[in-house]
């Protein structure tokens, strides 16, 4: 995938912020989407439409707290495609894998900034920093988990089991 | 020659609930579950995601008695939209003929209820579409929160896909100081490794003060796990276990341990004489000083709130009447008492626990998680504080984007109701 970076240079982003609880009275994706990000910048999800963002970038452990799958529903929803983070809190992790929003661990966020064009090829674990022409390795997600990636998510992935 | 080392609890567990019987941490399993629980906000998107898996088959939920559906986040319902959430799990309860739906009334708040209605038992694989899932570590379960399309594949299948945590140990020595609980042990850890320092970890909570600690305190600490990043709590089960599950008739059967050589992520001890009420400061769990420090700052409150998963049980509001009883609630504050389930309400009734409260002019609520999440029954305005005995005191978390949440242990939140500031019952 080719696609713009949107950066937040801060650890911790939690779940409350991704999408706070005041919203979470209903579960349409469209809905939770426009408040995406609200309380820790409330253009967000303007600046990704107008801009074209598709790439978050955030620090350390993103998407801790709750278990609200709403919270990558609500990115996935608002346009973004990738999410690249040194590390990401375990249940935002799973629930990223499980609704088919691709994730990368990657420690060197200081060479992202906002606006720089990534070239991504998740299959060789290969990204491209068009807008500085840097290369870097990424690590690519264990079998296991692949498995589920290229079914788009574990429900294919559940449902092949059933068949 | 390679070295067989020892196992922890949770790769025994783990390993018992899979085909793979040589599994060990790090490694991929699909784990057989014992239960699986959501509540109003995810379980709507989980019988979605259950409705797509099963599409065009014959299939239908994995076994009915495993699934148990608790509305508890904004019920009583708090509007229209989140009644209509409410009313998703009602009729899916009785399209499936799930007898663990716990309808308003006759429940409370999840955590609270699970382990009172013995719906989870040592050594089983119980997963939840709730972070705090991992409070059943405290009766030496393996449980861990996962998110709905988890749930919803569960209800499904019976199984879910996990990595076999890494553990970390921590051993906790001494008596506890006066006044000291499992909450300000699990603020005071989650201060000291920070709120990612546990991240895909289990951390197995052991050392001579746990093997004297209540069960309430153990759900406590368990249940605050992934505020430290952590898969799961988990304490080995004793006799305070076999005493806790005698009303259910358990099997000490079922009773896992870890060997003497299993291997570590990290082991870390403290000193339990070292250790004062602890305060986490907002915005963030790790952000945690002791009290005699916070004392001396006179941080004023508009609210405080008692109850939660992690500290509405009924050994929490003992401890609490004994403060409020024949005091009064400072005239600048509000303070609200959530009892954790309608059992725990009823039994504070009758030892008049209740009355005390309403005495000192603190307000009861139902059970239910409303204020924790901001999501009712005690909302924060802009530039109003909060001390709370919840589990997370994120940005915006009881309200207002510019409110702030304290979080401390109940009796320290009831001392604080009486002064109007954040102090130990030691300053009463």
């Amino acid at each position: 995938m080719i696609g713009k970076v949107i950066k937040y240079n801060l650890k911790n982003i939690n779940t409350d912020l991704i999408i706070p609880a005041r919203y979470l009275i209903k579960s349409d994706d469209i809905y939770l989407a426009q408040h995406c990000m609200e309380d820790l910048d409330r253009d967000f999800v303007e600046k990704v439409k107008t801009e074209n963002y598709q790439i978050l970038v955030a620090d350390s452990n993103f998407g801790c707290g709750s278990s609200r799958e709403q919270a990558p529903s609500a990115i996935k929803a608002s346009g973004i495609t990738c999410l690249i983070a040194p590390s990401f809190a375990r249940i935002f992790f799973r629930n990223a894998i499980n609704i088919g929003l691709p994730i990368i661990e990657f420690p060197s966020i200081g060479k992202l900034k906002t606006d720089d064009i990534l070239n991504i090829h998740f299959e060789e674990g290969l990204m491209k920093n068009i807008s500085t022409a840097e290369e870097f390795q990424v690590k690519k997600q264990p079998s296991f988990l692949q498995q589920i990636i290229s079914a788009k998510g574990l429900i294919n992935f559940a449902r092949k089991q059933i068949e | 020659m390679m070295q067989i080392m020892g196992l922890t609890i949770t790769e025994k567990i783990l390993r018992d609930h899979c085909q793979n019987k040589k599994a060990v941490a790090g490694d991929y399993i699909m784990a057989e579950i014992d239960k699986c629980l959501a509540n109003d906000i995810t379980a709507p998107i989980a019988i979605e995601v259950f409705e797509k898996v099963i599409e065009d088959s014959k299939a239908e939920v994995f076994e009915s008695s495993k699934i148990v559906l608790i509305p508890d986040h904004f019920t009583p319902n708090k509007d229209v939209a989140s009644a209509a959430q409410c009313k998703i799990l009602r009729d899916f309860a009785t399209r499936h003929n799930i007898t663990n739906y716990f309808e308003v009334g006759r429940g409370g708040i999840e955590h609270c209820l699970v382990p009172e209605q013995g719906l989870v038992n040592p050594g089983e694989v119980f997963i939840g579409a709730d972070s705090h899932t991992c409070t059943y570590g405290a009766l030496g379960a393996f449980s861990t929160g996962v998110g709905s399309t988890d749930l919803g594949v569960a209800m499904a299948l019976g199984k879910c896909w996990l990595k076999i945590p890494e553990s970390i140990k921590f051993i906790y020595s001494g008596r506890l100081n006066e006044w000291v609980s499992g909450k300000d042990l699990i603020l005071y850890t989650i201060g000291e490794i920070g709120v990612d320092g546990a991240t895909y970890k289990a951390m197995e909570f052991t050392g001579d003060t746990i093997k004297g600690l209540p069960m309430a305190d153990r759900f406590t600490m368990c249940n605050m796990a992934i505020e430290a990043g952590g898969k799961s709590g988990i304490i080995e089960p004793d006799k305070i276990t076999t005493s806790y599950l005698e009303a259910f008739k358990k099997l000490e059967d079922c009773f896992y341990s870890s060997d003497k050589d299993a291997e570590y992520h990290d082991i870390i001890n403290f000193e339990c004489a070292n250790i004062e009420p602890q305060i986490a400061l907002p915005h963030s769990p790790d952000n945690v000083k002791s009290i005699s420090e916070v004392h001396n700052m006179k941080i004023e409150l508009d609210q405080v709130v008692i109850g939660s998963c992690t500290n509405g049980r009924l050994a929490d509001l003992r401890n609490i009447a004994k403060i409020l009883k024949h005091r009064k609630i400072n005239k600048k504050l509000r303070c609200i008492i959530i009892p954790g389930t309608q059992k725990i309400y009823l039994k504070a009734i009758e030892r008049g626990y209740i009355e005390s409260f309403v005495n000192a002019g603190a307000i009861i609520s139902t059970p239910t998680c409303g204020p924790c999440l901001g999501g009712h029954m005690g909302v924060l305005a802009e530039g109003e504080k909060a001390l709370s005995t919840t589990n997370r005191n994120f940005r915006g978390r009881m309200g207002h984007v510019n409110s702030e949440v304290f979080l401390s242990s109940p009796v320290v939140a009831a001392a604080s109701a009486i002064k109007g500031y954040i102090t130990s019952p030691e300053y009463l």
